[in-house]
């Protein structure tokens, strides 16, 4: 089956895709734009930037309310963008999923919404170390709320979470436990099969995060066997201010609506409103009908190049990356994990996260410098922040090899050695 | 050495030496005035101590981490504030803050000129002006320090 003789460049090769990306044509500072920033937000191809324009010149509509075809037209549309949300995440139902903003939106609608109607005081709530804000700060407030407690999954020094202490962390207790399927700091894959199954062993709920995982591997919920999974379009090559949440439907249709407003519900009046069955029970009000239409459109480019081929690349990108890194004087990685995806965190002696933020962004070079949203982990590796590299399928050696040229530049400025102290 | 561009109008060698060996750089027991600086943007944190006797710094230090323009700002501040009266410490936050972010002030700012590069870098501006608002906010709010912590 993988004839030694094909070689695996050309099946990873997606260098011709960066033409389909117009912001990659741009320069930055006079530089040819060498854009490191995927984690916090991926470029998006023509054929997103098409649809969404091609939706309001065409298409817009409001749905669900008129009798006339534009609306019916913008609401066919609408659905079919649930559809292929369905079908990306392999849901068993459409019902099961639920148009959000985006991933912190979908995390603090299960917190609002489920945590608030279930947990109770004494409660367990996991989760790990490696969590960015947004799945910790809806725990905290529906702790406050409902006197459950907040345990967590240590880090391990190699960035990786530590199992053995999870295997003692989850009891009868334990009544929710939110992971991220990638820690958008370290780019650690975490064993989320397992996570679920000890989880569901003492009864508990499991929500992933997927915001780092969805634009890098498939996911299948169904196999992954998991209660709720939530993703942002806009790090799926998607537009900004859409994102879903899968949830199982025996939840869904248990849950109570969280926010309310018209589209929501079933009757209204003064007396008693009902409510419309999910997903329109959690989305009140007119919602991100374009949004869902380019996210259609970047769930059917992803589609199109191939997941597996996107990972692949990745992979022997990520690869090349590290090994390029790892000869940079006084360069040290933040995350070793065995199983990474697409992103190298590092630091490099004497020389702040931000000024090197600074320096390679005058090389045309965008990367994240800071904390990247998951102080708690920062603090557990004892820094103020790292420098993050996340890539995407339009990147290519040429954009490592600028990274990396850039690094040594930031050397020379500071007047470090070019070959260690 | 050649080939920086724009990046030596922002990174002088002046920033290098403070960063390097930060002046000032430690608690200060006999503090009259202290603040705590965060920028949570970036994570930059910083304490500077002040003495106040008289209506003159006396002494001043800072303590913290933070990137290279917030420590070599912090560090040349305490050298250019130590000894002066509150007022003129306070007129030069001014100065030091409309140089950061508006326009060059009128007056020559001495040694702290090597910080103006930081205007055409919107990103690092707060970097530039954390340890300035932090002695501002030590001196004016009045936060003495209970003698017994």
């Amino acid at each position: 089956m993988n004839a030694p003789s094909q070689g695996t460049e050309t099946v990873m090769d997606l260098s011709d895709r960066a033409a389909d990306f117009p912001i990659l044509e741009r320069a930055v500072h006079g530089k040819r734009l060498v854009y490191l920033d995927n984690g916090a937000t991926t470029q998006k191809p023509r054929a997103v930037i098409d649809a969404e324009a091609r939706y309001y010149s065409e298409s817009n509509a409001n749905i669900h309310r008129g009798v006339h075809w534009l609306s019916q037209h913008s609401t066919d549309l609408y659905d079919r963008g649930r559809e292929r949300v369905r079908q990306f995440l392999n849901a068993a139902q459409i019902e099961e999923i639920v148009f959000t903003r985006g991933t912190t939106e979908a995390i603090n609608l299960v917190a609002a919404s489920w945590g608030r109607t279930q947990l109770k005081a004494g409660d367990e709530i996991l989760l790990s170390g490696m969590e960015h804000h947004s799945n910790i700060v809806p725990w905290q407030m529906v702790a406050e709320q409902t006197g459950a407690v907040i345990k967590v999954i240590p880090v391990t020094d190699k960035g990786e979470l530590d199992m053995s202490a999870f295997a003692t962390l989850v009891n009868e207790r334990t009544r929710f436990v939110g992971v991220c399927h990638v820690s958008n700091a370290l780019g650690t894959v975490n064993p989320v099969e397992e996570i679920v199954r000890r989880a569901h062993a003492v009864g508990a709920v499991v929500l992933l995060d997927g915001a780092q995982a969805v634009a890098h591997q498939k996911v299948d919920v169904q196999a992954l066997n998991c209660d709720f999974y939530v993703f942002s379009g806009h790090k799926l090559y998607g537009p900004t201010g859409i994102g879903a949440l899968y949830g199982r439907r025996e939840l869904l249709d248990a849950m109570p609506p969280w926010q309310g407003g018209g589209d929501m519900i079933h009757t209204v009046s003064f007396e008693r409103s009902t409510f419309a069955p999910s997903p329109q029970k959690f989305e009140a009000g007119t919602p991100n009908i374009a949004g869902v239409v380019g996210l259609d459109a970047a769930i059917a480019y992803v589609e199109e190049v191939g997941l597996e081929r996107i990972a692949a690349h990745e992979d022997a990108l990520l690869q090349y990356a590290v090994e390029a890194l790892a000869g940079i004087p006084g360069l040290r990685f933040i995350g070793e994990a065995a199983h990474r995806a697409a992103i190298a965190s590092f630091v490099m002696t004497d020389i702040h996260p931000h000024d090197l933020g600074t320096i390679l962004d005058m090389e045309g070079v965008a990367i994240r410098a800071g904390h990247h949203c998951a102080m708690p982990l920062m603090t557990r590796f004892g820094l103020p922040g790292t420098a993050r590299a996340s890539f995407a399928l339009y990147n290519s050696r040429d954009d490592v090899d600028a990274l990396v040229a850039a690094l040594l530049k930031a050397r020379r400025l500071f007047g470090l050695e070019e070959h260690g102290a | 050495m050649n080939g920086f561009g724009d990046l030596r109008e922002l990174y002088q060698e002046v920033i290098f030496d403070h960063n390097r060996r930060p002046r000032n750089f430690h608690s200060l027991d006999d503090a009259t005035h202290r603040a705590d600086g965060h920028n949570p943007l970036c994570g930059d944190q910083l304490t500077v101590y002040a003495r106040v006797e008289g209506g003159v710094v006396q002494d001043v230090s800072f303590i913290g981490h933070g990137c290279a323009i917030s420590t070599a700002s912090a560090s040349l501040m305490t050298e250019a504030v130590k000894g002066r009266p509150v007022e003129e410490v306070e007129a030069l936050f001014q100065d030091m803050h409309a140089m950061l972010t508006e326009s060059h002030p009128e007056r020559d700012l001495g040694k702290l000129e090597v910080l103006s590069g930081v205007r055409e870098f919107p990103a690092r501006v707060k970097c530039a002006t954390l340890a300035w608002h932090t002695l501002h906010n030590a001196i004016t709010q009045a936060q003495e320090i209970a003698k017994t912590e």
